[in-house]
């Protein structure tokens, strides 16, 4: 069978924070539709590939391509307009506190769109409808709960309906039953919007349940450490820090 | 019946009139985000000129089509006025099922939790009354708290977080020389200038020395150092406590044992009102400086006539009267803007709101406060 474009393609990624070398020659390339995991401890640098593919961050080396676009080195027009096949959830859900969920999800559909005002409250509808926060669009952010904003975060990244999906920690802070919800939507969204989704986490409930392939990131190499299906890693992995990671326990590396 | 017109087409969709008069709505190419905006530029204009009694929308041309397309299909009915039974779609495509399900709005749902309505004038009236009382209790609070924590600096000073007071005298004074003292220099040139357009006809040049040296060390000095200080430490004070607060630094503090005023708003008072002060005697000099510039340059007068005249006109009662004017101030700048930030609740907007009340309540305070003394001087 014949393989699908790259819908996120990361080469030789370099990253120096000042003196410190964080990330140092990540390749990985992630298929469209697939819900790919990008694994790894606290301060191993996973949130840092993050910023870079979405382009919070320009690398020091390496290139990425987003949907066949190469972001790194793009003129500013092409790179904004590259940033609209794309999605973002952030862990804190950086939903706008002075606006209601309604408004949050409305703002890009306004500002990118132009259509009217009652085909954007429709949309914005359509939106909460999906991530199952029918009622909610009048509330602030401070009015909700936790997972709530993680919806709504969620509604507002899927305003424009992105080719790509970046979610950050999604179940982060929630409790066990509100992240494997949030674990659920993740997986209705793949599979009707056929949205390619790439998750930052180390919640490995999440990862069993959601991501079809993964690689893991570790501080000792300053890259991936393993690539394959979470079951793949556990199972078949020799690598100490991989099986400390899937075992819940760090394992001595000589 | 539908009225007679001549189909028209758009890129995207054409418009024409079926064999039974009803309206032919003819779709090709994507029904998506990137065309739907497109379509709401014209759609609505042609649609509205036309009267019709149903309305066949053909999706036998279009190849893709997401949630912005159906919701443009579920407008058409409106833009045409029809009832539910007034469409039909014709060569749906095998995707539309797909599409189809993504939605899950139900328009005519009643929602089971209630929506948030506004509150009406006297809901909102009541609301702020209520915010204002309790506002007040914990403005009593906040104060009855903080003597307690200086009460109890007093009786062991060990309990004083020394490095603390260091740190906000430098912040609060030291940082703050290089405008106060641009400040006060222009303010005393300006001073200078404007009473010598009065006083120079008269052959009084003279008295525009008196005149700075009063005005600036009775009034303006402890003033205008009071409002700087106000915009720059007050808003910095309410603004470093209320992002504690709301990241919960402060309940962290508490829980471990700490008094959070003696902790943070101690410190602070005691350096503002040691620093203010001491601001204030810079302003002063400045502003005679500035004068003196002006004593030197356009009235002809000599560096000593025009010290020597400054020194005439101040008494030791006006410095001090100044210096105290300031003390208060600052004391006033530092409860307003720790105040403040205890206050704030909420997300990050409660930062800026704030920062900016501090500095608002502490510009009316001083301004109040100055009103008091010359009413309390005016009678001593």
């Amino acid at each position: 069978m014949e393989k699908q474009a790259p819908d996120l393609r990361v080469d030789g990624l370099t990253v120096r924070y000042g003196p410190d070398l964080i990330l140092k020659d990540v390749s990985f390339t992630v298929f469209k539709s697939e819900i790919f995991a990008i694994l790894g401890g606290s301060g191993s640098g996973k949130s840092t590939i993050m910023r870079h593919a979405i382009g919070l961050e320009r690398p020091e080396n390496g290139r990425i391509w987003i949907k066949g676009y190469e972001i790194t080195g793009a003129d500013e027009t092409a790179f904004f307009a590259t940033l609209k096949n794309i999605g973002v959830l952030f862990q804190g859900s950086a939903l706008i506190g002075s606006m209601t969920v309604g408004e949050n999800v409305a703002l890009p559909i306004t500002e990118f769109t132009g259509l009217p005002r009652d085909a954007v409250t429709a949309m914005v509808r359509v939106k909460l409808g999906l991530v199952g926060l029918d009622c909610y669009e009048n509330h602030l952010p401070s009015e909700i709960s936790g997972g709530m904003k993680k919806r709504a975060g969620l509604a507002r990244a899927l305003a424009l309906n992105p080719g790509i999906l970046f979610l950050d920690e999604p179940s982060a802070g929630l409790d066990p039953v509100t992240a494997s919800e949030i674990d659920e939507l993740i997986l209705r969204i793949n599979k009707r919007l056929g949205t390619t989704i790439i998750i930052v986490t180390h919640d490995l409930g999440s990862i069993f349940t959601v991501a079809g392939r993964a690689i893991m990131i570790d501080k000792s190499t300053l890259g991936i450490i393993a690539e394959g299906s979470p079951d793949d890693l556990k199972e078949k992995s020799t690598n100490p820090v991989v099986k400390g990671f899937f075992m819940r326990k760090a394992i001595a590396t000589s | 019946m539908t009225t007679a017109f001549r189909p028209v087409s758009y890129p995207q969709y054409r418009i024409s009139q079926a064999p039974d008069s009803g309206l032919v709505i003819t779709f090709s190419g994507p029904l998506d985000i990137k065309t739907v905006p497109s379509i709401f530029k014209t759609m609505p204009g042609a649609l509205k000129k036309i009267s019709t009694h149903r309305a066949v929308i053909d999706l036998g041309a279009v190849n893709t089509m997401d949630d912005y397309g159906v919701m443009l299909m579920a407008k058409i009915r409106y833009f045409l006025n029809l009832p539910d039974d007034g469409i039909e779609i014709k060569n749906s495509p095998t995707f539309l099922e797909q599409t189809l399900s993504q939605i899950e709005v139900d328009y005519n749902s009643k929602c089971a939790i209630a929506r948030r309505k506004p509150e009406n004038i006297i809901a909102q009236f009541g609301g702020t009354a209520i915010n204002t009382l309790f506002d007040i209790r914990f403005f009593i609070a906040f104060i009855g708290s903080t003597v307690l924590s200086l009460l109890r600096v007093i009786r062991s000073p060990k309990a004083l977080r020394f490095d603390d007071v260091l740190t906000h005298m430098k912040t609060t004074g030291v940082d703050a020389v290089p405008v106060v003292a641009l400040i006060s220099f222009l303010l005393g040139l300006i001073m200078a200038f404007m009473s010598s357009l009065q006083l120079k006809p008269f052959g009084a040049n003279i008295y525009v020395a008196s005149l700075v040296a009063l005005a600036m060390v009775s009034e303006l000095g402890p003033i205008m150092t009071a409002i700087v200080v106000a915009g720059r430490s007050g808003s910095a004070y309410a603004a470093e406590i209320s992002t504690m607060k709301i990241s919960e630094e402060i309940d962290a503090l508490f829980v471990m044992g700490f008094d959070p005023n003696l902790f943070l708003v101690i410190p602070r008072l005691i350096a503002a009102a040691l620093v203010v002060p001491l601001l204030t005697a810079f302003a002063n000099l400045f502003a005679i400086a500035g004068g003196l510039v002006i004593g030197i340059t356009m009235l002809n007068l000599s560096v000593t006539a025009y010290v020597t005249q400054t020194m005439e006109a101040l008494s030791l009662f006006e410095f001090s009267w100044g210096l105290f004017k300031s003390c208060v101030f600052a004391i006033l700048i530092a409860i307003t803007g720790c105040l403040r930030g205890f206050q704030a609740r909420g997300g990050a907007d409660a930062v800026g709101s704030a920062a900016t009340s501090a500095v608002v309540s502490s510009i009316f305070l001083i301004v109040l406060f100055d009103s008091l003394f010359a009413v309390i001087r005016s009678y001593w």
